[in-house]
């Protein structure tokens, strides 16, 4: 069948710019450049190009530019572009249209509605140059009351602290499971989060055995499809992630196409080379609360209560009472991913129109457990979408222990958000189960430039507390006095729990 | 009383009034224990080198079998709870009675057999090792089995199974050999191997309502070396007669394709 579609991008080369060496051939992935050394020049397939920037990265001489298409079709608010798009690939395919990243569309993000105080005159504000500040996180169930003893002037902790994390930057990397990423890119956020005392989530696709010795810095997920999930696997991470659902889609399963089951993932997976790892929409031994404390208990039995459980769900309508009930089934941490979140693959429509936003889920989740009094028996983890320390700190005013970031971290090692994760073919080496397209992600590099980019916002976490007279963390956690809305109405000021600024 | 010292060294003070040791066999009275000490008990006599323990009375405790680092053999006498084996990695156990929900569950070796029925989601997620239930099962058994090379599970059922049986199956052997079921009756169980995308089912007698991602094919001689040879096994397990089994008629539920979903997706 002839295709209706129009190529997304036009890809325009300077000639005489242009020396003929060949990288963009060489680099892009989707073979959208040849050399025809009959003519001595570079072509380009244009409706090969996702414009993921590789090309137009590594030309020496800055020739190529990727320009969208101009030949877009009549301007219409209601029939845009992609929709006229998306309808005719589903009429030349009968397919679910796939995408990768978190949404696109201007969904409301209410940090850009929220602004962070500081102090003028009065409780003066804090140099974080000069003087420490403590953005240490501990993650896990905290105590209802604490116990101790004092004897000749020590004093010596009577009560019983279950196992936490220490985090010595309250962000983590988001669950990325080997399959959608490469293993060096797993190598990178492992090495990173050693580094930098923070952890990686291994995504629900195993975790490779080259990487066990990063355990102490590592969270193991485990989903519904159990992908390499065993007794070394648990007993290898610092605390066990119970995958409930994902931001990007939540309520439905995963699903790694059988041709990105290669030799190496079909190892770390344990599943036949080739086949399509299913990993259902529900887990089949959770229909309830009780059957989640049930599989809780089940992990705490496996790893002999050392290690902490997390539960991740997506941020849903009912969130707030879903997060109550997986606090009272055991939960030492509660992780909630909003309708922002990136996923390598998903159908575009959920990734699109399912779910709600982080901050109403965050303030509604908070809130919930500080009303019901069983706030300190959980941690609160915030994810989906976050792309700045402004968004981290106001996410930790309104109630968060801790925030995962995925995307940002991609970004930071090179990712240009092209939204195309699910071919498998990531010209950046990161979106890819190909060992060999894999290499380009150097672990060296890569965790060098994370690293860098958790110093980054931590020096700014620590600017913005020190504006604010808070010279530690605690002090700003699910203190929402610090944050103020604008543009906001009544009800989204009510559930997020802010003054409207001025006021 | 210093004899009863020296055979319990090790083991600590609180569990004391629960073991006794008699010709290597570590006895166990379960009873009052709730499962996270008699699981801690478990642990303790796995690391001190036990071979072989008998629990009695045991009411429903959970997790039995998880977290043990040996090739323990555990003989439980009463209804093991929930999670039974659960992630279990190497023991073996012996239930002198039924078992209850998602035995097996994520199993990576060793073996249960069960002189009874076994509940739901058993064998969820198994990824090695064997199970051998003498009669029904429950809803949603064997879903998600996988194997990857060696590590490849086995699980028995010598009754029948209810719905949803092999469902998202990616690898292993399910048998179900119907010896519960009435003269001229058929498996009642629906939606068989939904989703299935590796693995094999064997079923001995009629069943009807399979999930659309699988066939019923005609067993040929390399299966039948593999069913005798765990019909074989069951028997001797559970003192049942090897010709009267492998008199019925089996056949075997294989998926269609290892990648059922292959053609949903717009690229």
């Amino acid at each position: 069948m002839k295709s209706y579609l129009p190529p997304e991008y036009i890809v325009e080369r300077d000639e005489d710019k242009c020396i003929r060496c060949k990288v963009c051939v060489n680099q892009c992935t989707y073979e959208t450049h040849s050399y025809d050394a009959e003519d001595d020049v570079i072509r380009s397939k244009d409706e090969n190009c996702v414009n993921c920037q590789r090309c137009v990265t590594f030309c020496p001489t800055h020739a190529i530019t990727i320009r969208e298409n101009p030949t877009a079709y009549r301007e219409n608010a209601n029939m845009t572009s992609d929709v006229i798009k998306d309808i005719k690939k589903q009429a030349e395919t009968g397919g679910i249209i796939l995408t990768g990243m978190g949404c696109d569309r201007p969904l409301l993000t209410y940090w850009d509605r929220l602004l962070v105080n500081a102090s003028q005159v009065t409780n003066p504000s804090i140099d974080p140059l000069r003087e420490p500040m403590e953005i240490r996180t501990y993650l896990g169930m905290k105590p209802d009351a604490l116990e101790m003893e004092y004897t000749n002037g020590d004093i010596e902790l009577k009560t019983q602290l279950t196992p936490q994390l220490t985090l010595e930057v309250p962000i983590m990397f988001s669950a990325m499971s080997y399959g959608a990423i490469s293993l060096n890119v797993h190598e990178s956020l492992a090495r990173a989060a050693t580094k930098a005392g923070t952890y990686f989530n291994t995504g629900e696709g195993g975790l490779d055995p080259s990487l066990y010795k990063y355990g102490e810095h590592t969270i193991v997920q485990v989903a519904s499809g159990r992908f390499g999930v065993h007794s070394k696997y648990l007993h290898a991470g610092a605390a066990v992630e119970i995958k409930i659902g994902q931001g990007a889609k939540p309520g439905i399963g995963g699903h790694l196409p059988g041709e990105k089951v290669t030799a190496e993932i079909s190892r770390t997976r344990m599943i036949p080379l080739g086949t399509d790892a299913l990993s259902p929409a529900p887990q089949h031994d959770i229909y309830s609360i009780e059957d989640l404390r049930q599989l809780i208990y089940a992990l705490k039995e496996a790893t002999n209560y050392e290690k902490p459980i997390s539960v991740k769900i997506a941020a849903v309508h009912n969130a707030a009472a879903i997060a109550s009930g997986i606090v009272r089934a055991g939960a030492d941490i509660v992780a909630i991913d909003g309708v922002r979140g990136s996923t390598g693959a998903a159908p575009k429509i959920i990734r699109d129109n399912v779910g709600i936003p982080i901050e109403l889920a965050l303030a509604s989740v908070d809130q919930r457990l500080r009303d019901e009094g069983i706030r300190n028996r959980a941690s609160i983890v915030a994810a989906g979408g976050f792309r700045s320390s402004g968004d981290v700190l106001k996410a930790i005013a309104l109630g968060a222990d801790a925030v995962y970031i995925a995307t940002a971290a991609l970004v930071a090692i090179g990712c240009t958000v092209c939204q195309k994760c699910y071919t498998g073919k990531c010209p950046w080496g990161i979106a890819t189960p190909d060992p060999w397209i894999g290499k380009r992600v150097n672990p060296d590099i890569a965790s060098e430039r994370l690293t860098n980019l958790l110093r980054g916002w931590s020096h700014e976490i620590k600017e913005m507390m020190g504006g604010m007279g808070v010279n530690s963390i605690e002090s700003l956690r699910g203190n929402r006095l610090h944050l103020r809305g604008v543009g906001l109405t009544d009800t989204e000021l009510r559930i997020l729990g802010v003054k409207m600024a001025g006021d | 009383m210093a004899v009863q010292q020296t055979k319990t060294a090790g083991i600590s003070q609180k569990f004391l009034a629960n073991v006794t040791q008699e010709k290597g066999v570590w006895k166990v009275n379960a009873e009052n224990m709730p499962y996270k000490e008699l699981n801690a008990l478990l642990r303790e006599l796995d690391s001190l080198g036990a071979e072989q323990v008998a629990l009695s009375n045991v009411y429903g405790q959970r997790y039995l079998g998880t977290d043990l680092k040996t090739k323990l053999k555990i003989d439980i006498y009463g209804t093991p709870g929930n999670d039974l084996a659960s992630f279990m990695d190497g023991p073996s156990i012996e239930v002198h009675g039924n078992a209850q929900d998602c035995t097996g569950n994520t199993m990576n070796s060793g073996q249960v057999v069960i002189h009874g029925r076994a509940g739901d989601i058993t064998g969820y997620a198994m990824r090695g090792g064997k199970v051998f239930i003498r009669d029904d099962v429950g809803y949603r058994v064997g879903i998600h089995m996988k194997e990857y090379m060696d590590n490849k599970p086995i699980m028995v059922v010598g009754g029948t199974a209810e719905d949803f049986l092999g469902e998202y199956m990616a690898g292993g052997i399910l048998a179900v050999l119907g010896l519960t079921l009435k003269k001229g009756e058929q498996h009642r169980a629906r939606y068989v191997g939904t989703g299935m995308h590796a693995g094999i089912i064997y079923v001995r007698g009629e069943i009807g309502n399979l999930g659309k991602e699988v066939k019923k094919v005609d067993v040929d001689e390399k299966d039948l070396v593999v069913i005798k040879g765990l019909v074989k096994e069951y028997c001797g397990y559970f003192g049942k007669d090897f010709d009267s089994v492998m008199k019925g008629k089996f056949f075997k539920i294989v998926p269609y394709s290892h990648r059922p979903y292959g053609r949903v997706y717009a690229y």
